[in-house]
């Protein structure tokens, strides 16, 4: 949107990466590397963005948001808190039995997740369905949907970026469905350039026929700037190659593949978070952190 | 009513319902002149997408049009649906997304072709699943009221089909009830639980059996999931002898549904007739009678069963 206030949306993000070190640390398990690389795309989404009602997680004509790399749910777990979708204090039971923030996102037993993923390569179809169902339906919302870098090896995500474009046409053309990929470049097992190199990833999506961005996905004004370009985009949908860092924001998480999967321990914690929020410590972060001291202690 | 498949009378009916619903769409994977949609997709051309041979993408395709209010027809032999069965899994059961997944082909009865495209494994693989019912009707008024029913039904459904003709085996009075089994035939020395293509068999085996002093109860399981316990108990507890026929693997299908069923409330010895191994080329009649499901193969089997 025009003269988006980064400021705030820095903000937002700066609190969501607390946030999610602060959930993975009490849940002692998940994703802390993409949830921090996918983050700054999330928050712009959510706070700047896509038309929703939280208290209407059903209303028909609301943007519609599939995370299709669930296992970083958390990032969007937070951005549901922030927004009112439930009480933030419902995030420190991720992953905990009975909660409805599962370890990767159950549309069921959370309103406001669109579809379960996690299950990697299916997201991307399932949105280009509701994107086309929106269509039919004569609807002008749009569908936003956030693919993982290793995850591009599935080959469900390339049935569905071959038909894509085409799908529609002549009548319905998806220009309302955006693709974002969050190109962190490291995979559970290693470097994706290791395992199976995406590359020439622009050239591959341009030759399907998609209208493709390249930005960086850490910028928020990159990425405002690329989804109204996306917004105004006719007769096709758009992918928007989001160039990301993997642990954003925790030094020694940054580019490093073990930090995939793998929770902090509650002094990593205290390390990751007062290097995301900067000293002097904020008034709001110091009680997470006594809190995560206080974990330490145990 | 002369026989008829049941992905012909599912074909026709769709067109008839699309003309009052336009919520109906069809989602094909480059099979839609196999399972019979291609007719609505030239009736309704801007209601029918063909994805191209991709079954995962369309199964994806389809719980996202279901997310967003459509009523999508999921279609491909039985083999490719549940070949995907990871997006089933994640993007229709467990998220819930109401989609129509149907499953043509089914069974060694489409011959010729071989085992690559029998649909053999598909129930076992749904039974395992959460939130989705299974219907397999049995001929062509059956079909016509089990694709109505799917279109009303608020959830995923799979629908299973055949691509052979079915002969009747309702006369114009029947009306389809979901999760209710249907005794076509009273009897009280055994019960043939028949689905789909095995069910007119079955009722021939039937008259067999009664030129031999059988009298046999032949129940129509067209709601495989969920089964209709209570009558089928009943059945079971009045003639205490159940046979189960299904054009599909022995392992886990109707006739694994039912022995768990009986094993767990009402111990009775249970004989599963169907496809052992895998199926292969030849005549859908040969193939029946290899694998006793023609009639004469049921009543053999039956009365083998009562002897022993």
């Amino acid at each position: 949107m025009a003269n988006p206030d980064l400021a705030k949306l820095d903000a937002i993000a700066r609190e969501g990466r607390v946030q999610i070190i602060r959930m993975l640390t009490h849940a002692g398990s998940g994703h802390p590397g993409g949830s921090l690389s996918v983050i700054d795309i999330l928050v712009d989404l959510y706070f700047n963005r896509m038309r929703y009602d939280p208290r209407r997680p059903t209303w028909e004509d609301r943007d519609r948001f599939v995370l299709s790399k669930g296992h970083c749910v958390p990032a969007q777990y937070f951005c549901m808190a922030k927004a009112g979708f439930f009480p933030e204090s419902l995030l420190l039971t991720l992953r905990k039995l009975g909660s409805p923030l599962q370890g990767h996102p159950d549309r069921v037993a959370l309103p406001g997740i669109e579809a379960a993923t996690g299950s990697l390569g299916q997201g991307l179809s399932v949105a280009t369905g509701m994107a086309l169902g929106l269509k039919l339906a004569g609807k002008t919302a749009r569908v936003y949907c956030v693919l993982g870098d290793g995850e591009m090896q599935e080959g469900q995500v390339w049935e569905s970026l071959m038909s894509g474009p085409k799908l529609g046409a002549p009548a319905h053309h998806l220009d309302n469905l955006c693709v974002t990929l969050d190109y962190n470049g490291i995979q559970l097992d290693d470097f994706v350039k290791k395992i199976l190199d995406l590359e020439p990833v622009v050239e591959k999506l341009k030759a399907y026929g998609w209208p493709v961005l390249d930005i960086n996905g850490h910028d928020i004004a990159q990425v405002d700037k690329a989804l109204d370009q996306a917004e105004a985009t006719r007769g096709a949908p758009t992918f928007i190659v989001a160039h990301t860092v993997k642990g954003k924001g925790v030094s020694f998480m940054e580019n490093q593949p073990e930090w995939h999967g793998k929770a902090p321990k509650p002094g990593e914690a205290v390390q990751a978070i007062k290097e995301i929020a900067g000293q002097p410590l904020p008034a709001w972060v110091e009680p997470i952190v006594a809190e995560l001291q206080a974990m330490e202690k145990k | 009513m002369p026989a008829k498949a049941s992905r012909a009378a599912f074909g026709e009916t769709l067109i008839e319902l699309g003309a009052t619903n336009d919520r109906i769409v069809t989602v094909d994977a480059d099979l839609s002149k196999s399972t019979m949609t291609a007719k609505f997709a030239h009736t309704y051309p801007d209601r029918a997408f063909n994805v191209g041979i991709a079954e995962s993408g369309m199964i994806g395709l389809a719980a996202g049009l279901a997310l967003a209010g459509r009523i999508p027809f999921a279609c491909s032999f039985a083999c490719f649906v549940v070949g995907r069965f990871e997006t089933i899994r994640v993007s229709v059961a467990y998220t819930n997304a109401p989609v129509k997944l149907v499953g043509t082909h089914v069974g060694v009865a489409i011959g010729e072709d071989g085992y690559t495209q029998m649909g053999l494994e598909d129930i076992a693989c749904i039974r395992s699943l959460p939130n989705i019912p299974i219907v397999q009707p049995a001929d062509e008024i059956e079909t016509k009221q089990a694709v109505a029913f799917a279109v009303e039904h608020d959830g995923p459904l799979y629908l299973r089909l055949t691509r052979q003709n079915l002969e009747p085996v309702h006369d114009g009075a029947y009306r389809f009830a979901f999760g209710k089994a249907d005794v076509l035939r009273p009897g009280h020395d055994v019960t043939v639980l028949a689905t789909g293509g095995t069910v007119w068999n079955s009722l021939e085996a039937a008259k067999k059996l009664a030129e031999n002093g059988i009298n046999a109860e032949v129940i129509n399981v067209a709601t495989i999931k969920p089964l209709d316990e209570d009558a089928l108990l009943l059945s079971a507890g009045k003639t205490g002898r159940v046979v189960t026929v299904e054009d599909h693997s022995l392992n886990g299908g109707l006739g694994g549904a039912v022995a768990e069923l009986l094993a767990e409330v009402m111990p009775t010895p249970v004989k599963r007739l169907g496809v052992t191994g895998f199926g292969e080329s030849g005549d859908p009649a040969g193939l029946y009678r290899k694998h006793g499901l023609d009639p004469d193969g049921i009543a053999r089997s039956v009365t083998k069963f009562l002897n022993r």
